[in-house]
């Protein structure tokens, strides 16, 4: 992973991060901007996720299904991705054939109509994505979650917004909204593949250098105060399993706690993953919670999720309960498990093996460019570029006494809202 | 661009491609084969195999055995307990996994080329040694049945089971590996050690190793902890029936209540993998509900009348009859409709052959993903893989281009014809 990247603003504001890779006749290209549920209050959540869905509905230039039909005409692969900070696009393409995509994107940034009958149409679609969620316990105990921890901050939303919200908004809310974060300095182009950096780098002038620069805008993302009590949510329905999920309040991914938090995470989940596409990942159970919750059959699984983001989010940690247990028995075995962690260094030893777990993950995520692409623009929605590079090292300074101060300072009580799920079968 | 220049790119990139020059095949004496290929790119490994043993060897009343046995493999060994066991896996940030399906039982490890011989000398060890620790058991057989209770809330897991049943009626196939909740409550430790005696052996099993180390690195560690594997009283695996296609239409529904989404899966039998058919109808699945946003399906359904997020169709072939799928997420006021629509688009597509466009589209997608496929070591280890296992012979690849450009919208047509008939359908929906 250590290739250099050439990284570079157009005069209009465009951020271009490119990556030369030459293993495979394949280039991806990915379209970021910084606009997620993060930007939104309510009355329009969800509008960041709905404006994605509108980028496929077609512009004067390429009309509805172009691109789609495009990018699969030559076994390439496209989506978009909505989350916190930030929306993605991005087509993998045959090397020979990648402009398609870079064309789309330049296209799309501010040429999209909003057409008033396609909006309506797709709210019933979107409404029908958010039923879909709303069929699994852990996106209904999640939401509930992300309302206590946030009294202000629009994290307080999921990303998919609220179904009020999702039968009200008007193609104007949508169009303003589109208008405003679509602009290429609030932008970043990433690219990986096969490609050289010269060539790439004229093809992008040719495709963006006339887009007018930003109308400048001002956001004002309302902080939260600290949780300061221990705040608890009920969410009953179908089924028969319970689930338990504690939601920490967690630093932002620039914070250097959160380098130790991985590691504390690593601990006692088991290691994530950072890749989003291929390979990646290992079983957590030699991780203490795995050891003292799932081996003892109180929980039938658990994990752990830390997410990078641009403000303070949140650590997660998610549990099945054994049916022959309470969600009350599965909190207090955890609990038990924290405040040994509490009161106790861990082993240099154990740090050592977190931060070995995590080089062979970042060297799966070599194996696919895609992936590649993806944190070439990934950590600007939170960060930069060098924290991805960086991250190894950072890990690897981490002392036992950072992880005794970070537990202490993040994994108390005070600082956390505990969710259950209670089967109404059950 | 054209089919054509396609083609010529296709042609130009083929030495991207696995082919015989790269791939080593080398068959132990024990009757075990070898697959690899070098990519030096990044410093990894996946490892991929399996063997001839699944849930086809599973008595009904006892149906997810095979599924246990494979998920207990590494719960303990004649060297290892289960936490010491998965300390060497985690400790080196690798992955190894059992799981079983009807006809094969398979392994998957991803690690660094460095632990080469730690992984597979583990994968070895819980294939050859496993001693299925009576308290591992319980545990494991507890974790089924939450998973089999949460599986019965899944409106999309329980649509899927139910068209299984339908199109597989008293077939083996409509069997789900993991069992029913009676069945597993059946499940005893010693059946798991039987099974594992008269089922697991090395003949005809299969490993691929693909990333960065020498394919004779890969046979040779293979060699030195598989080679003398012997189980003379390896069973083989029974015959697969065939399967007679639906005479009606007939529609069947679960209800969970409580959830705020409808599952529908609909469709019918499909192809063997084998059957001369299959590519022909590959490329028209791919017409009708896949290519682009989901195909004329997500069309209908979701581009035109925003019934749905998700509307598309399935093929999925193996040896013995395959299944061919259309499958939607709806607001159960709208399942009626949107079957209604599914099957005017099945009609129609059974009427009259694909647009000559469609045709082109189709075949450039399918000549263009090969690259894309194979762009990871896990993507060349699966295909290797399926290679074996369909007798596909190591030119595949190479020969693929011209298998897919030779066929035509008739062909497309008549296949279909062949398995998908708009008033012989099984249609299963799952929701409130």
């Amino acid at each position: 992973m250590t290739r250099s990247t050439h990284y570079y603003k157009l005069p209009n504001g465009l951020t271009v991060h490119l990556k030369e890779i030459h293993t495979a006749p394949i280039i991806s290209n990915w379209m970021w901007y910084r606009v997620g549920s993060r930007n939104e209050i309510p009355g329009i959540t969800g509008i960041s996720h709905w404006v994605e869905h509108m980028q496929f509905k077609g512009t004067e230039k390429f009309p509805a299904g172009y691109l789609d039909r495009e990018v699969s005409r030559f076994g390439g692969v496209l989506n978009a991705m909505t989350h916190l900070d930030w929306t993605t696009y991005f087509e993998t393409l045959p090397a020979h054939v990648f402009e398609i995509g870079l064309e789309a994107e330049a296209d799309r940034m501010m040429k999209s109509p909003f057409n008033k009958r396609e909006v309506n149409r797709e709210r019933t679609v979107i409404i029908s994505e958010r039923e879909g969620n709303e069929n699994e316990p852990l996106f209904l105990l999640g939401e509930a979650i992300q309302m206590a921890a946030f009294s202000e901050h629009p994290y307080r939303y999921e990303v998919i917004g609220l179904k009020e919200d999702l039968k009200t908004m008007t193609r104007d809310d949508l169009y303003q909204h589109y208008q405003r974060y679509y602009q290429p300095g609030n932008a970043v182009l990433s690219i990986a593949g096969d490609f050289d950096i010269t060539s790439m780098m004229e093809k992008i002038e040719n495709n963006f250098s006339e887009i007018p620069p930003d109308v400048e805008f001002q956001t004002a993302i309302p902080e939260d105060p600290p949780l300061e009590v221990e705040k608890r949510v009920t969410v009953s329905g179908p089924g028969e399993t319970s689930y338990v999920q504690i939601g920490y309040r967690a630093p932002s991914a620039s914070n250097r706690d959160f380098f130790t938090l991985t590691v504390l995470d690593s601990l006692l989940t088991g290691p994530s993953s950072l890749n989003m596409f291929g390979s990646g990942g290992t079983s957590n159970k030699t991780s203490r919670l795995y050891r003292a919750l799932v081996e003892s059959e109180i929980s039938v699984s658990c994990h752990g999720s830390l997410q990078a983001t641009k403000d303070p989010y949140l650590y997660s940690i998610y549990l099945t309960v054994h049916p022959e247990h309470t969600p009350e028995e599965v909190l207090k075995a955890v609990d038990d498990e924290i405040s040994y962690v509490l009161d106790s260094p861990v082993a240099q030893k154990e740090i050592e093996r977190a931060v070995k777990q995590a080089k062979a993950l970042f060297a799966y995520s070599s194996e696919n460019i895609s992936n590649q692409a993806f944190w070439l623009g990934y950590t600007e929605m939170f960060d930069t570029y060098d924290w991805f590079e960086n991250y190894i090292d950072h890990l690897s300074e981490i002392t036992p006494e950072d992880v005794l101060d970070v537990a202490r300072s993040y994994l108390n009580p005070d600082n956390r809202v505990v969710g259950f799920y209670i089967p109404e079968q059950g | 661009m054209s089919p054509n220049m396609v083609n010529k790119v296709y042609q130009q990139h083929s030495n991207a491609l696995p082919g015989p020059d790269d791939i080593t095949r080398e068959v132990l004496s024990n009757g075990m084969i070898v697959l690899s290929r070098s990519n030096f790119n990044s410093p990894t490994l996946s490892i991929k195999g399996y063997l001839h043993s699944g849930s086809l060897c599973d008595p009904d009343e006892k149906l997810g055995l095979s599924y246990l046995t494979a998920h207990g493999l590494m719960t303990g060994t004649e060297e290892h307990d289960l936490q010491s066991l998965y300390n060497e896996i985690e400790s080196v940030g690798a992955q190894l996994g059992f799981s079983s399906g009807t006809l094969t039982t398979s392994f998957s490890a991803h690690c660094l080329s460095e632990d080469l011989e730690l992984i597979l000398g583990l994968i070895a060890e819980s294939l050859r040694k496993p001693t299925f620790p009576e308290k591992e058991f319980n545990r494991q057989k507890n974790q089924v049945l939450t998973a089999l209770a949460i599986r019965a809330q899944d409106t999309s897991a329980m649509a899927a089971l139910l068209f299984d049943q339908m199109i597989y009626h008293d077939h083996p196939f409509e069997r789900p590996e993991e069992g029913f909740v009676n069945t597993v409550q059946m499940l005893e430790r010693d059946d798991l050690v039987d099974f594992y005696h008269r089922t697991y052996g090395p003949n005809q099993m299969v490993i691929s190793i693909v990333g960065a180390l020498e394919p004779a690195r890969a046979v040779e560690s293979v060699r030195s902890v598989f080679e003398d594997w012997q189980n003379k009283n390896q069973e083989t695996l029974p015959e697969v029936p065939e399967m007679l296609p639906l005479q009606k239409t007939s529609q069947k529904s679960i209800s969970i209540p409580g959830k705020f989404q409808a599952d529908i899966v609909m469709g019918s039998l499909g192809p063997h993998r084998l059957s001369p058919d299959y590519q022909a109808l590959r490329l028209g699945n791919n017409i009708l509900g896949e290519f682009g946003m989901m195909g004329r399906l997500g069309e209908s359904v979701r581009e035109k009348r925003g019934l749905a997020y998700y509307a598309y169709s399935s093929l999925s072939a193996t040896k013995g009859p395959g299944a061919w799928e259309m499958i939607a997420g709806v607001n159960p006021a709208n399942t009626k409709k949107t079957i209604r629509l599914i099957r005017e688009d099945i009609k129609k597509f059974v009427s009259e052959p694909v647009t000559a466009q469609e045709l082109e589209d189709t075949k450039s997608y399918f000549l263009g993903r090969m690259p894309l496929s194979l762009e990871s070591n896990s993507g060349v280890a699966i295909s290797l893989l399926n290679l074996e296992h369909f007798d596909l012979g190591l030119n595949y690849f190479l020969d693929y281009p011209q298998q897919i450009q030779a066929i035509s919208a008739e062909e497309i047509l008549h296949a279909s014809q062949k398995y998908l008939d708009p008033d012989r359908l099984a249609i299963a929906v799952a929701g409130p």
